[in-house]
């Protein structure tokens, strides 16, 4: 709406500019510094100088190798055999480890492997838990995303009844909100516990005790489900209220005129209520995959990135690197990497629920 | 300083101290115990002994949560914002000392030639820390649990051996009486992983670090001894002698409710055991071929490289170390003072306190843990490694990867100096 | 046939109140958990954990833990801190932020797509990964305070506050608010000759109250939760927030019973401001009805 009535730079600058600034001293230049140090060697605590390093440290993070190992063979050339006939391979530690002839493979881990032909192929990478932290990030996000936007939805189609007393109901399914993803978190550790905890025992109890006790955390099988499942029901919450929020903006003259075409009710959400939601939709699916990208407070509360790097993720990655193991400049670099990919996904995003012309 | 200040301090009028002449000179300083009312107050008793024992310097103590400690005492380094004295725990001191933060103490060394080896923190030849009191672990029991399994009682002179620990371990599984027959406390995450359990693998005859160079942990960590450690370990899970995830809850009440027959924990916990059972037993840690072992070094006051008054924060230090406070620490909180003087002193660790058996397991037994700045990191690494063995993780890939990691960042710091 | 469709209509009513019930049961577990075991002492608190005792105030009840936390640490004076920071930061975010999306959304103005761009892509950047670069400038800022000229912001109020004022999420959730808003409104104001100024108080800011809501619920949460910020910048007690005030509490032997005491404490002021928000905006928005 660019007409002489809206158009004027000296009221934009001087509206938006407290923001702007706000944010460039406090987020853009310690990102920018950020950016810095990730081509950088430099430590957290360390009286070394300050020494730049290119790309090593995306290298140290981001380095692949695919392997496929030959069977060993005797000095004739057969292939030598175990006593069940399988041929014999040599351990991958003694081709990754101070093996001159695999430069390229050197300090490097088996990622996960499968069978190519008739070898075992491995795909290695420099630092196995970082590639773990992606997956993991993903599969949070993947999950969370919709779910959550999904039950959130859900409730606020189920709150948003005239009913005596549904004021309570909102507020009851809003306070997971507002208690600490730390304080949820400690209390969901009482829930999970492997042998006396509540979910154990509910589940014996449902079951007569035919289902077998569970480790919830403790299982690299279920770690990550379980703190899935907590993290939509302490968040779900929020959701529900910016849904209800749009529900409530959608004009009532609508529904009445849908109400005398004798819609069904499918039809009333399908033509009525759903294209209302539409920023709506928008804002909570954005909101909701920044969240779960950033996912922290939960690991570091509940698992620390165990059992066998199953909750690990990339925040937590750059956490650990940055505070615990003082490498601030490895930190940042996780940081660059993570914007990156975030970066990538919005843009697919704004351009998969842009404006249909 | 803002009114809100102001109003803050007002509501916080608990913890400071005051009656100081106006002459004097103020130290800062940061401490860990924040929440501990016991140590806290002991502490303020000893700076305000030390304030009106002298006119030229004033000590003001800052109380911080433990687990936030750490973390605190870096960003203020980064900042620029150290006080004048820290304390610090042991392991993590020359790390501190290497990247400047702290400078050495002006305190003669005569003065603490009684104290237990655990608490002095020297580096570079040179003393940076000093504490009051040292804490050592010990393998809990009760004298009838090991009547009752046909055991022998181990003493300082003849420890188990590792036979005789894993005979233990299987006779009270069998029994069925406990649901698990040894309590590591692997509930408690952090520093308690290297300093509780890297005395087995020292015990097997591997390290964390290469002692004799400190550069690398090639061999020891991942060596064929480090190997057989790591297999005994994750035998102990395997073999269901143990938990790979505690509830905290069972770390802090399953003993004491008879859950475990056996429980590796410190002597801070002691107390509270001595109060459930009338035959408690804290037996020395078992020989697995390398002489017995347990972890040396507890919390430490140093003073920081930025002080202008090192001279005052020296001294303030040496006034804490009189025998009367390593005795109200040891009172108040367990703890084992640092002098045999100051042991004889105390209701747990005189001769024949209840307690005395620590004093002797921290004489005879304690190894501190790698000096070198490297620890920080490499205790981190190896407590990733044994939970991921706990886990099932395989043996010698783990202790592999732990070693790239630990000697990766060696390297990266320019082998921190040596 | 009247009296079976109210019977009816009867049954529909007790099932979607059942339905309504199960789901508050859901959510609200955990919290009567928290709450009840903040009045048993800690053994039988740990006892209880696994079955239905863990939700009923049996056995030893007693406000024991309430009192050992306030001896433990001063609360009254963490929940005074985050209280003010929160409600400092969250009234300066909702006026500033509301204003920046004004002038992206109604405003014509050159730069303005940058800007907005380049505050949107801020959206990903999570404050854990740039904690150390922050660090580093605050401590070095000045200040314009009561004793003068002052440099570094350790150990102070503002420095919980200013950095946090401004967020890309906050202007994100006003821009899309203000894109539903009728622009022929903003138009017809300017016409009739009021300032940019009157058009933002008199005409968009009335109609926003479902977004300074949700927005104010969510810079609280942010604020009242933070932990590793204040952890790092300052040292000293008297500033401290709630969060790093919950580390008192776990030392080596847990005390749990005043653990479950300190969280019901400090859940209580963001509970009170939820439903204070639910009085003011949420419910008195369904009857204007202001979009369409």
């Amino acid at each position: 709406m660019a007409s002489k009535f809206t158009r004027s730079n000296r009221v934009g600058w001087l509206m938006a500019g407290p923001a702007a600034l706000l944010i460039a001293v406090f987020v853009v230049l310690p990102f920018i510094f950020a950016i810095g140090l990730s081509f950088t060697n430099q430590r957290l605590i360390s009286p070394n100088p300050t020494e730049f390093v290119g790309l090593a440290n995306y290298e140290q993070l981001l380095g692949i190798g695919v392997l496929t190992l030959e069977p060993e063979r005797d000095a004739a050339g057969a292939v030598l055999r175990d006593a069940d006939g399988a041929p014999k391979y040599p351990t991958l530690r003694s081709v990754t480890r101070n093996n001159p002839d695999f430069p390229q493979f050197a300090g490097m881990r088996e990622w996960f492997s499968f069978q190519l032909g008739e070898h075992p192929t491995y795909v290695l990478a420099r630092d196995v838990v970082f590639m773990k932290a992606i997956v993991n990030t993903f599969i949070f996000v993947i999950v969370v995303a919709p779910v959550q936007a999904g039950l959130a939805l859900g409730l606020a189609l189920l709150i948003n009844q005239r009913l005596k007393g549904i004021n309570l109901f909102r507020a009851i399914y809003f306070m997971p909100v507002v208690v600490s993803i730390v304080v949820v978190s400690l209390l969901w550790r009482f829930i999970y516990d492997g042998s006396s905890g509540l979910l154990n025992n509910l589940l014996a109890a449902l079951s007569f005790g035919a289902l077998p006790r569970i480790d919830w955390l403790g299982e690299p099988s279920t770690a990550l489900g379980a703190i899935i499942a907590m993290s939509i029901w302490q968040a779900v919450g929020f959701h529900m209220v910016i849904w209800l929020s749009g529900l409530q903006t959608i004009s009532p003259t609508l529904y009445e005129a849908a109400a005398i075409e004798g819609s069904s009710k499918w039809q009333v959400f399908r033509y009525v209520t759903w294209p209302g939601l539409r920023n709506t939709a928008v804002l909570i699916l954005i909101v909701i995959t920044m969240q779960a990208f950033a996912l922290f407070s939960q690991i570091d509360v509940m698992t620390g990135g165990g059992p066998l790097d199953s909750t690990q993720t990339i925040v937590f990655q750059a956490v650990e690197r940055g505070y615990g193991k003082q490498d601030i400049s490895g930190g940042s670099t996780i940081s660059v990497i993570l914007f990156v990919i975030v970066f990538s996904i919005s843009l697919i995003q704004r351009y998969l629920t842009r404006e249909k012309q | 300083m803002s009114k809100f200040g102001t109003f803050a301090g007002i509501l916080l009028a608990t913890t400071l101290s005051s009656g100081a002449a106006f002459a004097q000179t103020t130290l800062s300083m940061w401490y860990h115990g924040a929440g501990s009312e016991q140590e806290v107050s002991i502490l303020n008793q000893i700076t305000a002994d030390f304030n009106a024992s002298q006119s030229d310097w004033k000590v003001e103590l800052q109380a911080f949560p433990q687990a936030a400690y750490n973390d605190s005492i870096v960003a203020g380094a980064l900042a620029g914002n150290l006080p004048d004295i820290v304390d610090v725990d042991g392991p993590v001191m020359p790390n501190w000392a290497w990247a400047g933060y702290l400078q050495p103490l002006q305190i003669d060394e005569t003065k603490i030639a009684s104290f237990l080896p655990g608490t002095k923190g020297m580096w570079d030849g040179k003393l940076y820390s000093i504490g009051l009191w040292d804490a050592a672990i010990s393998l809990v029991t009760r004298q009838s649990i090991l009547d009752e399994l046909g055991l022998r009682t181990p003493t300082l002179e003849q420890p188990w051996t590792k036979d005789e620990f894993m005979d233990a371990l299987s006779k009270a599984k069998a029994s069925g009486k406990f649901e698990y027959a040894l309590d590591l406390g692997t509930a408690w995450t952090g520093e308690w992983y290297p300093y509780a359990f890297s005395p087995f693998l020292q015990s097997f005859g591997g390290d964390i670090i290469d002692r004799s160079t400190y550069k690398t942990a090639e061999g020891v960590l991942n060596g064929d001894k480090a190997v057989e450690f790591g297999t005994w370990w994750q035998s102990l899970f395997t073999d269901g002698y143990a938990e790979a995830t505690q509830d905290p809850a069972a770390r802090d009440a399953g003993f004491n409710s008879g859950k475990y027959a056996f429980s590796w924990n410190g002597n801070w916990a002691a107390l509270g055991t001595l109060a459930a059972f009338d035959d408690v037993l804290f037996l020395p840690a078992p020989d697995f071929g390398n002489g017995p072992k347990i972890g040396a070094a507890s919390w430490q006051f140093g003073v920081s490289a930025k002080s202008a008054h090192p001279d005052g924060a020296s001294k303030f230090i040496e006034f804490a170390l009189q025998d009367k406070y390593l005795a109200a620490y040891s009172n108040g909180i367990g703890l084992i003072p640092a002098t045999a003087s100051a042991a004889a002193m105390t209701e747990n660790y005189k001769e024949g306190g209840k307690l005395a058996v620590f004093y002797g397991l921290s004489e005879k037994q304690a190894l501190v843990r790698p000096v070198t700045p490297s620890y920080v990191v490499a205790a981190k690494v190896f407590e990733k490694a044994l939970a991921d063995i706990a886990k099932g993780a395989p043996v010698a890939d783990t202790l592999d990867a732990a070693v790239d990691e630990i000697d990766a960042d060696i390297e990266k710091n320019g082998d921190y100096g040596f | 046939m009247a009296t079976i469709a109210s019977d009816n209509r009867g049954l529909r009513l007790a099932v979607r109140y059942a339905v309504l019930i199960l789901i508050a049961v859901i959510f609200i577990f955990p919290l009567i958990f928290m709450v009840m075991s903040s009045f048993k002492p800690d053994q039988q608190l740990l006892n209880d954990t696994g079955s239905f005792a863990a939700f009923l105030p049996v056995g030893d009840i007693s406000l024991d833990n309430y009192a050992d936390a306030f001896k433990r640490a001063p609360v009254g004076l963490f929940i005074f801190n985050s209280v003010l920071v929160t409600g400092v930061t969250v009234i300066l975010s909702l006026l500033i932020c509301s204003a920046a999306a004004f002038a992206f959304v109604f405003v014509d103005w050159r730069g303005r797509e940058l800007v907005l761009t380049a505050i949107l892509a801020t959206l990903i950047v999570p404050f854990e990964t740039i904690a150390i670069p922050l660090l580093l400038i605050a401590s070095k800022l000045p200040w314009l305070g009561f004793d003068g000229l002052t440099f570094g912001w350790l150990n102070s109020y503002q420095v919980q506050i200013v950095p946090f004022i401004a967020d890309g999420l906050t202007i994100f959730l006003f821009v899309q608010y203000f894109k539903d808003l009728p622009g022929e409104l903003i138009e017809a104001a300017r016409v009739e000759g009021a300032s940019w100024g009157q058009v933002y108080r008199k005409v968009v800011m009335p109609l926003a109250g479902p977004v300074l809501a949700t927005a104010a619920i969510l810079k609280f949460l942010v604020m009242y939760n933070q932990y590793l910020w204040p952890l790092m910048v300052v040292q000293q007690e008297g500033y401290r927030p709630v969060m790093v005030g919950l580390q008192y509490f776990f030392q080596l032997n847990r005390a749990w019973g005043e653990i479950m005491a300190y969280l019901s404490l400090i859940t209580v002021p963001v509970l009170a401001f939820y439903l204070f928000l639910q009085r003011a905006f949420i419910a008195s928005i369904a009857s204007t009805g202001v979009k369409g």
